[in-house]
């Protein structure tokens, strides 16, 4: 699968720290929200990765291995979503996601980052990320019930308020997510 | 003040001779939990790299200023980062595992055992880092060598040392946990590969058949490695008993527990016959006999002089996996709650049997971590 990242470090050939100390760097650069990927050699990149993410908060997305070189995925932890966001008016849970998720009149709408989208998704879920929105919201079915998802249900609570604001009425945030989501997924290879 | 790297050899030294110092292990929590550096007087403190990319601040204060400081990460980059950074903070002397803990867990470390007949020695290679042990018997300019691990360089450069020829190299068992060196010291040397033929079944290689009663000879003065079938951690598990002074177990009996019998997905199968050899085969030898095994799981088993030894008599008295007497109860033990088996323990056995041949860097990367062979309870 190609991916598409705000950002790329190449790091194949560097031993440990490297990899990591130009993960910091690079990701200083990019905005909050927006994707990172590391390009690695080095077997031990993986543990190493996810437990800097986990001390920095910053989400580990994913990694996949090709010819030998682990791509990683790293998402930039963004402060405005741990901030309470002003919740949604509709809203439902992931059971109620799940009671209604094949219906023909419901569109599932995943509003995070491609490479979080690629990873893991809800079967036939259509991805439009929260920052390509705006520009891309005339390609939804507005006659369709749209349950927006995201990871925590922050992101999706924002989406669900600029279609709404657009003059889509059918719209539900679904809260939590992707994050608790114990259902079925996909990924794209 | 600065930076000074400290090679394997010396580390396994300084906790052999039970040498006070701290160790600050800056690899990720879950590796450290898995396995590390350990010593009776070794104080060991972890910290990731990664929380100390902005500098030491943070764990200055704990770094102690009385004693050597030695800084270990899994393959040396990131441990000579922090050393720097904590000579640039704290000042002063810093070492770092050269080779970091994959290096470390490749060492291995000859150191005598006793003396045999007619001049003979024995000797255990201590693999400190994993816990494996090996052996290797020499006579009259020969030697034999009993469960060598893969890193043949050391077994090569203490026959030159001894001036010794490689005769017979010996697996007492298909190991599960360590890549053999067996055939491959076998076939530089030109010597015999011994092998229990009930754990070769599905070997791809020839190999002489080392059955219950055979005696093998080193040197001329007759050492005798006589065989003892004595299964339940595999099914061929075979002891050695040299110059009827020793009782190399394999991975049947260990100084402070008992072995596994479950490495090949037949616990239930085996458990009767580990039973069998512990509380009958074994009962019926001389108490005397030193037992060497093939592994310890504990800093605490070393004795000063950084070997693993015990007499039969000693283990009969309080080795726990010895003095279970129901049945019942032992089947238990030894068949439920077992510690979660060594990494890459099947692709271990298959590259034992020649069935797969993984790269030199993909065995290292196999063998990472303890070797979980034993049952202690």
């Amino acid at each position: 699968m190609s991916m598409k990242v705000n950002e790329t470090v190449d790091a194949k050939g560097l031993a440990c720290p490297m990899p990591i100390v130009k993960t910091k760097k690079a990701i200083e650069s990019i905005h909050a929200g927006e994707v990172l990927e590391v390009q690695a050699t080095d077997r031990g990149s993986l543990a190493d990765l996810q437990g800097w993410a986990k001390t920095t908060g910053h989400e580990y997305v994913g990694s996949k291995e090709k010819s030998d070189v682990l791509y990683h995925y790293v998402r930039k932890a963004d402060p405005e979503e741990t901030k309470a966001v002003e919740p949604f008016p509709n809203e439902e849970n992931n059971e109620q996601l799940k009671a209604v998720q094949n219906q023909d009149d419901v569109t599932i709408l995943d509003v995070r980052e491609p490479a979080e989208f690629a990873f893991s998704h809800i079967p036939g879920a259509v991805s439009v990320p929260l920052g390509e929105l705006e520009e891309k919201m005339n390609e939804l079915d507005a006659s369709k019930n749209i349950h927006v998802v995201c990871r925590t249900g922050n992101r999706s609570s924002m989406a669900a308020q600029m279609l709404k604001d657009k003059g889509f009425d059918k719209v539900v945030n679904v809260n939590p997510g992707m994050s608790e989501w114990d259902g079925p997924t996909e990924s794209i290879e | 003040m600065g930076i000074q790297a400290i090679q394997a050899k010396t580390l396994a030294k300084k906790v052999m001779n039970q040498e006070n110092f701290f160790i600050l292990d800056v690899r990720n929590e879950e590796q450290f939990k898995d396995w590390k550096v350990e010593g009776k007087n070794v104080e060991i403190m972890n910290k990731p790299y990664f929380e100390l990319l902005d500098g030491v601040e943070s764990i200055a204060e704990e770094i102690p200023t009385d004693k050597e400081v030695i800084v270990v990460c899994a393959k040396e980059g990131s441990s000579q980062f922090v050393a720097d950074q904590l000579a640039e903070e704290i000042g002063g002397e810093f070492f770092y595992l050269e080779g970091g803990m994959k290096t470390w867990s490749e060492h291995l470390e000859p150191v005598k055992v006793g003396d045999l007949d007619g001049g003979g020695e024995l000797y255990q290679f201590v693999r400190i880092g994993k816990g494996c042990l090996s052996y290797a018997v020499i006579s009259d300019g020969e030697a034999a060598i009993v469960d060598p691990v893969r890193l043949t360089d050391a077994y090569t450069s203490f026959f030159e040392e001894k001036n010794v020829q490689l005769k017979h190299a010996i697996d007492t068992h298909l190991h599960a946990d360590h890549v053999s060196g067996g055939r491959t010291l076998a076939e530089m040397f030109d010597a015999v590969y011994w092998l229990p033929s009930a754990d070769a079944t599905e070997v791809t290689f020839s190999y002489q058949p080392l059955e219950g009663e055979t005696t093998i000879n080193v040197g001329e003065t007759n050492i005798d490695i006589q065989a003892l079938y004595s299964p339940g951690h595999t099914i061929g598990s075979t002891s050695l008993i040299v110059d009827n002074k020793y009782l190399l177990t394999g991975d049947i009996l260990f100084v402070d527990s008992i072995g596994r019998p479950d490495l090949a997905g037949k616990a239930e199968d085996w458990v009767g016959d580990l039973r069998d050899t512990l509380y009958n085969r074994y009962v019926d030898l001389d108490e005397q006999l030193i037992v060497l095994p093939a592994h310890f799981s504990k800093k605490e088993e070393l004795d000063e002089n950084g070997r693993v030894m015990a007499p039969l008599k000693e283990l009969y008295a309080r080795n726990h996996g010895l003095n279970i007497e129901e049945e019942e109860t032992f089947r238990k033990t030894v068949t439920e709650n077992l510690p979660p088996q060594p990494n890459s323990y099947e692709t271990i056995r298959h590259t034992n049997m020649g069935a797969t041949f993984p790269s030199e860097e993909e065995q290292t990367e196999m063998e990472i971590g303890p070797n979980r062979c034993a049952i202690s309870s």
